[in-house]
């Protein structure tokens, strides 16, 4: 009895998380008839359209490219600054430890909108606004704070020993750091490299403010702004959102454990 | 100069986390007391002529007598408690599942992560579709193919607030259940044996020995589904743009319209430094209850 109620429980919640989304998946694929048809159409004709004209009408291949460039920087940058962050934080003796990590928390916390105004007239004053660096400069900062939480709490599990015996051998610190404890954290590295990239994947509020040309929006602000002459073009913005999420959803279903671990020692979103 | 050991690796220590700390410094710290001078100021980007002349408190009084910006405080507030109250419940189920032994939990824990992963964007539209007026998918579920029951649910101020609730709960919930996931992965088995000797029901098991220990794990989930659900924007920039007439405004939306889209960067500095304040307050609040725990390394 338990055991069937259990299996009913978690049906549903399967069933609701998947569902809405799949549902958009199907949409995508659908002609624009299937698409306002009713009764909704279950099984759709398999039509590329929808894609194809994302890709010519909407920029599609742009939004994509640019929130790649803007994604992978923005994770090669992050993590380079936490790994030598977290280290220092976790295995040196060093002094305000509490205070840096709480700041990083606040940090990470914080409504954007209380920094939204003066990070634009920064990227202003520096004629950033439309540019890369506009975007991933903020987006390392708001990044940073999960990467370092998550590699000090992996830095902080390696033995002591390891660190003692490279510095008795003679290694300076930085290649005691370099050469022995990152590739023992290598596992901390990835999960922050994973959790660091959907972030700025999925970002919206600052590419928005930052990103007013076309030419460098980002997926999110790509998707959010889809606009049809009369209608709003479903089957467009359902197939430009499949194609901003299978990648996410492919990372999920492989690095599931490696994704949980990070957000829960971190405890940082 | 030779300097001590401690004082080399302290000095170390400091030059590994320059960087760190200059980013936050510059792109966090910096820009939240240069939003407090700007509330300080009348400035119109549309008009830079008028230069930034000093006005004192003068945008702050405006803003208490400023309806809109009251009532997205107010939806702001109901929308934290709503949608964190679900959250987290439907988190703990969440927990509670994917915490025990079962073939598949690989795939269900997988599953149940993906509303994680879906950029909140495409959330935000895929439920707009779903909400649709003429050919959403919540129409035909309750009314069929009966379109002349359909309704319009985004142009209807309660049933827009509450397609957001729904959107914001049904992408966020997972990660509530994984920080308590967390929580429930420390507590040691033998206590539920003991307890299962002791002959104790199952209920009485969840009550007395998972809840007390999950607690922690819960109040950091809370605070951190409280911290982000008071930073709503994408869900309403892109499901109700506010409406209808503002049935959906919320604080961050409303200081990005009167920054950005009506150029009142004095005036809409104000709401950056109110939603700070408030935001700063609920934490400081939640970090007393859990205590300090958490800065201590």
């Amino acid at each position: 009895m338990n055991r069937v109620l259990f299996y009913i429980i978690t049906f549903t919640f399967v069933t609701l998380s998947i569902l809405p989304f799949l549902w958009f998946v199907d949409t995508s694929l659908k002609s624009p008839l299937e698409i306002t048809a009713i009764p909704p159409v279950l099984i759709p004709s398999g039509t590329l359209s929808s894609y194809s004209s994302a890709v010519k009408e909407y920029n599609l291949l742009h939004f994509i490219r640019n929130s790649f460039i803007v994604a992978s920087s923005t994770t090669a940058v992050t993590l380079l600054i936490s790994i030598i962050a977290g280290y220092s934080l976790s295995r040196l003796r060093i002094k305000y430890k509490g205070i840096i990590m709480g700041s990083l928390l606040i940090v990470s916390m914080f409504p954007q909108i209380s920094i939204a105004g003066p990070v634009w007239k920064i990227m202003l004053h520096l004629g950033w606004l439309n540019s890369y660096q506009g975007l991933i400069l903020p987006y390392v900062t708001l990044t940073l704070p999960l990467g370092v939480w998550v590699m000090a709490s992996f830095f902080r599990e390696l033995p002591r020993e390891l660190e003692e015996a490279s510095r008795v051998d003679g290694c300076s610190h930085i290649q005691t750091l370099f050469k022995i404890m990152v590739p023992l954290a290598a596992p901390g590295v990835f999960t922050a490299a994973i959790l660091v990239f959907i972030y700025a994947w999925n970002e919206f509020f600052f590419a928005l403010l930052v990103m007013t040309q076309q030419t460098f929006q980002t997926l999110p602000v790509g998707i959010a702004l889809f606009q049809g002459q009369y209608t709003l073009p479903w089957g467009e913005i359902a197939a430009a959102s499949t194609v901003a999420t299978v990648p996410l959803v492919v990372i999920v279903f492989i690095f599931q454990k490696k994704i949980v671990r990070g957000l829960s020692a971190g405890a940082v979103k | 100069m030779q300097l001590s050991l401690q004082a080399r690796e302290r000095l170390f220590g400091y030059t590994l986390l320059t960087p760190c700390l200059l980013f936050v410094i510059i792109f966090a710290f910096y820009p939240i007391l240069y939003s407090f001078y700007l509330s300080l100021h009348k400035i119109i980007l549309s008009l830079p002529q008028l230069g930034q002349p000093f006005s004192g408190l003068d945008n702050y009084s405006a803003l208490f007598q400023d309806r809109i910006a009251l009532h997205s405080l107010r939806n702001t507030l109901i929308f934290v408690f709503f949608t964190t109250v679900f959250e987290i419940l439907l988190g703990l189920v969440i927990a509670l599942i994917i915490n025990r032994q079962f073939r598949g939990r690989g795939l269900v824990r997988a599953a149940v992560l993906i509303p994680w992963a879906v950029p909140t964007v495409v959330a935000s539209q895929m439920w707009r579709f779903i909400f649709n007026d003429k050919y959403g998918l919540a129409n035909f579920l309750l009314f069929g193919s009966d379109t002349s029951a359909y309704s319009a649910w985004l142009a209807n101020p309660v049933t827009a607030f509450a397609a957001i609730m729904i959107a914001d709960v049904w992408k966020t919930s997972s990660f509530a259940g994984l920080l308590i996931l967390a929580g429930l992965q420390v507590i040691p088995e033998d206590l539920y044996e003991a307890a299962q000797i002791d002959g104790a029901s199952r209920w009485q098991q969840f009550r007395r020995i998972t809840l007390p220990l999950v607690k922690p794990a819960i109040l950091i989930a809370l605070l951190f589904r409280t911290m982000d659900a008071f930073r709503v924007f994408d869900l309403v920039f892109v499901m109700t743009q506010g409406g209808p007439a503002d049935a959906t405004n919320v604080l961050q939306f409303y200081g990005y319209k009167k920054i950005f889209a009506e150029g009142l960067m004095g005036y809409g500095s104000t709401i950056s430094v109110l939603v700070f304040f408030i935001s700063l307050l609920i934490s400081i609040i939640y970090i007393r209850v859990i205590g300090t725990g958490l800065f201590k390394e």
